[in-house]
């Protein structure tokens, strides 16, 4: 066991932190340290160059086309981006279906597929959850009727994130309604630009458009789209889940807060205040036990595991923390977290804050945030989960 | 003792709240908030002629003799209807000044016409660095023949764009922080050299950043005794409290009334989510956070006007703490419980919860009056 890192290791380090300077524009990381929200193009072109170095997919195996990191190699990798403010990956293709395909997708759907994601030349949406299957995912009711080669959807999908930048929509449809709820589920790859597939915006309490509504209206998707066998969607459902909640943890994304929440400090006067200072060390170190926990579910998968129903207490944890970051940012800049400027916020705008920089995002982020604990399957469904497969309550 | 209330409070308190039912209903406030005062005059005219913009005030300054639990009433259903009428600014602050501080002169030309409905306030005692502390002023007043000239800067001024008139606490004397040497002055909002930034708020109101550059004023804009405002100032922002505070009780049961209708109704697993004895321990908690921010809120409304000034200072902070954590609680949980939907602009629970969070801000944080509320009473 060593904590410490090898001399290979600080030169990777290095290697991605030259490249990350040399391939994200200033105007992008500005984003990031202003709170602004980016654009699809600004997720896009710093994929499209990370896909370029084979860095994009660093979670994939080699042989379809990851770099063949160790897990320490993809924790300084998430770090150093985290650290540089880059836009995040997003994880629809490249966390989500990807995994899916290689894992349970035919040849020809791995060459049809996989490039577009590695490349980042095609952008994913998640059809998942529906008004009426939220936590209770498997009472999902889109239904897909098989048509000789096609199948014949409609339904409704929502909480669909980016659906409207997203190329393409990977489902899970009801198949067979007569089968008991969970193994009546397929998983389909659907087309975007398919007649009958709409988007409608939904916004959120910030005034943010990230996700919306998706109405499938006699939408005829191919057979050869389906992945794995017609009633098996529960399975690359759960597979694909439980990396989701690996991810949404977002320990880097969390560091980084913490540092921000001692530069909102020093700026707000507080940085002598003890009670905000004792807030912010009580965030710092619940930040650092869960990148530990988080460091030992990778090193056992790197030991051959796979991520068991244990990784359900990093997304819990990893939200409440978010959450709590954002909490804090807020109480730090008082009376000046009133003012909304969502022009400063969703629109590339040179008009100047009413606040100071960071007080610009620090409620709309601390409203925002509250998300992170009802997606991905809810923190009470997370709970469940623990109870009954791990602790078999 | 007796803690109900008397045959005209309830009369009161129907009114008010026949009013949120009749007048604000969810869309009907989505629609006030985009129009580009953001508050309906028609609803202001109203208040005046129901007697709600004096109800607190006493007969001889013009209005009906009440007090802060009559206050309390009326912003408890502005609270349930999230009222975007100016009242706060307005009454409580600006008619909150005169009413402690104002010369008799003061309250003809300002008081009076305040409660016939003809003249609106701000309250401009925020600057960029004074986070919370009242008697952090930078805002000069320079002694000019007989008046004051005004410069500096405030912030977060509430209703400034439709007030007639501007209150605003200046450094007369003394260091930037030092307690004596704050003036409270009132100013002509289209005073020459005063000048805004207009602004939404998180939660659907309207406020500005205010510049004021050689601004004169006469020596009759002074509100109470030079160099004596900031105990005034802290007077009136403590009776402001209990008024948010009452707003916030009436957010909290709102948002409880529709989490509970929501975990009824909606169902997953084949039953409603309300079974779930995981959600209604939270629902239950949800409902005795905001009983503790009733009985608080009672409480200080209650103290509020003690003749001790620290049984009202610790009134004010006392309730504004648990108003803080009660809030918190249940603005988190109702949105916890609400699901995405909770997340959304479409249904009414962001909503309270972002007003609820703008009130734990407001007058100072939680942590704030819990550090006043603990030095108060280490001192006594």
């Amino acid at each position: 066991m060593d904590l410490k890192l090898s001399a290979g290791d600080e030169a990777f380090r290095d290697e991605v932190r030259a490249f990350a300077a040399a391939n994200l524009p200033a105007s992008v990381v500005a984003k990031t340290w202003s709170g602004r929200h980016f654009e699809r193009e600004d997720h896009m072109a710093w994929q499209r160059a990370l896909g370029r170095k084979g860095w994009l997919t660093y979670t994939w195996p080699k042989k379809y086309g990851g770099p063949g990191w160790n897990v320490t190699q993809r924790f300084l990798f998430e770090n150093v981006l985290a650290e540089i403010g880059a836009p995040r990956i997003l994880p629809f293709g490249v966390k989500m279906v990807g995994p899916v395909i290689y894992t349970f997708g035919t040849e020809e759907q791995k060459a049809r597929f996989l490039p577009g994601i590695r490349e980042s030349s095609v952008s994913w949406c998640q059809g998942y959850s529906e008004p009426g299957a939220g936590s209770d995912l498997a009472s999902l009711r889109a239904r897909a009727v098989r048509e000789g080669d096609h199948y014949v959807v409609n339904g409704q999908k929502t909480w669909t994130s980016f659906a409207h930048w997203g190329d393409w929509i990977f489902c899970l449809v009801r198949t067979d309604p007569d089968k008991k709820p969970q193994e009546g589920i397929s998983f389909l790859l659907i087309d975007m630009k398919t007649p009958g597939v709409t988007v409608r915006p939904i916004i959120m309490l910030d005034g943010a458009h990230h996700v919306n509504d998706v109405f499938l209206d006699n939408v005829r998707v191919p057979v050869e789209n389906r992945i794995g066998q017609e009633g098996a969607g529960w399975t690359c459902a759960k597979f694909l889940l439980a990396n989701e909640r690996l991810g949404i943890a977002e320990v880097p994304a969390s560091k980084r807060g913490v540092q921000g929440l001692r530069d909102i400090a020093r700026a707000e006067g507080l940085s002598d205040d003890p009670s905000f200072r004792d807030k912010i060390s009580d965030i710092d170190l619940q930040v650092a036990a869960l990148e530990m926990s988080e460091l030992r579910v990778l090193s056992d998968m790197a030991a051959g595991g796979a991520p068991g129903p244990e990784v359900s207490t990093l997304k819990v944890r990893g939200s409440e923390i978010q959450q709590r970051i954002a909490e804090l940012a807020c109480e730090a800049v008082g009376d000046y977290g009133a003012p909304y400027q969502p022009e400063l916020l969703f629109r590339d705008s040179n008009e100047s804050g009413i606040g100071a920089d960071h007080a610009v995002p620090a409620a709309a982020r601390y409203f925002n945030m509250r998300k992170t604990s009802i997606y991905g399957g809810t923190n009470e469904i997370q709970k469940n989960v623990m109870s009954k497969m791990v602790l078999g309550l | 003792m007796d803690l109900s209330y008397s045959d005209e409070q309830k009369q009161i308190k129907e009114g008010v709240e026949r009013f949120v039912r009749e007048e604000y209903a969810f869309e009907t406030r989505r629609k006030i908030a985009a129009t580009p005062r953001g508050w309906l005059p028609g609803n202001w005219a109203k208040f005046a002629e129901l007697g709600w913009l004096g109800m607190a005030f006493s007969e001889e300054d013009g209005g009906f003799g009440g007090g802060a639990v009559e206050t309390s009433i009326i912003m408890e259903a502005f609270g349930s209807g999230l009222v975007l009428e100016p009242y706060l600014p307005t009454v409580l602050l600006g008619g909150g000044a005169l009413a402690l501080g104002g010369s008799k002169a003061q309250k003809d030309a300002l008081l009076a016409p305040m409660i016939e409905g003809k003249k609106q306030f701000a309250f401009a005692y925020v600057e960029k660095q004074s986070r919370y502390n009242l008697a952090d002023v930078a805002v000069t007043a320079r002694k000019d023949g007989a008046g004051y000239v005004l410069d500096g800067h405030k912030g977060v001024v509430y209703n400034a764009a439709s007030a007639d008139q501007i209150f605003v606490t200046a450094r007369t004397a003394g260091g930037q922080r030092d307690g004596k040497g704050v003036t409270l002055f009132v100013v002509d909002a289209d005073a020459a050299g005063l000048s805004r930034r207009d602004y939404p708020t998180q939660d659907s109101l309207r406020a500005s950043e205010l510049t004021f550059r050689n601004v004169k004023v006469g020596a009759d804009a002074v509100i109470g005794t030079l160099d004596e405002g900031a105990s005034l100032v802290e007077r009136v922002v403590d009776r402001a409290i209990v008024g948010i505070c009452a707003e916030a009780v009436g957010c909290m049961d709102a948002v409880n009334k529709a989490t509970l209708e929501y975990i009824k109704t909606r169902k997953q697993f084949g039953v409603a989510i309300g079974k779930f004895q995981v959600l209604q321990h939270r629902m239950v908690d949800c409902f005795t956070n905001a009983q503790e921010a009733r009985s608080m809120t009672l409480m200080a409304s209650l103290k509020i006007d003690d003749p001790d000034v620290d049984t009202s200072r610790k009134a004010a902070s006392g309730a504004k703490v648990q108003i803080g954590k009660s809030g918190k609680f249940v603005g988190q949980s109702a949105v916890q419980m609400h699901g995405g939907m909770g997340v959304t602009d479409e249904l009414s629970v962001s909503h309270y919860f972002k007003r609820l969070t703008m009130i734990d801000t407001m007058f100072g944080s939680q942590q704030h009056h819990l550090t006043r509320y603990g030095n108060i009473s280490m001192a006594a």
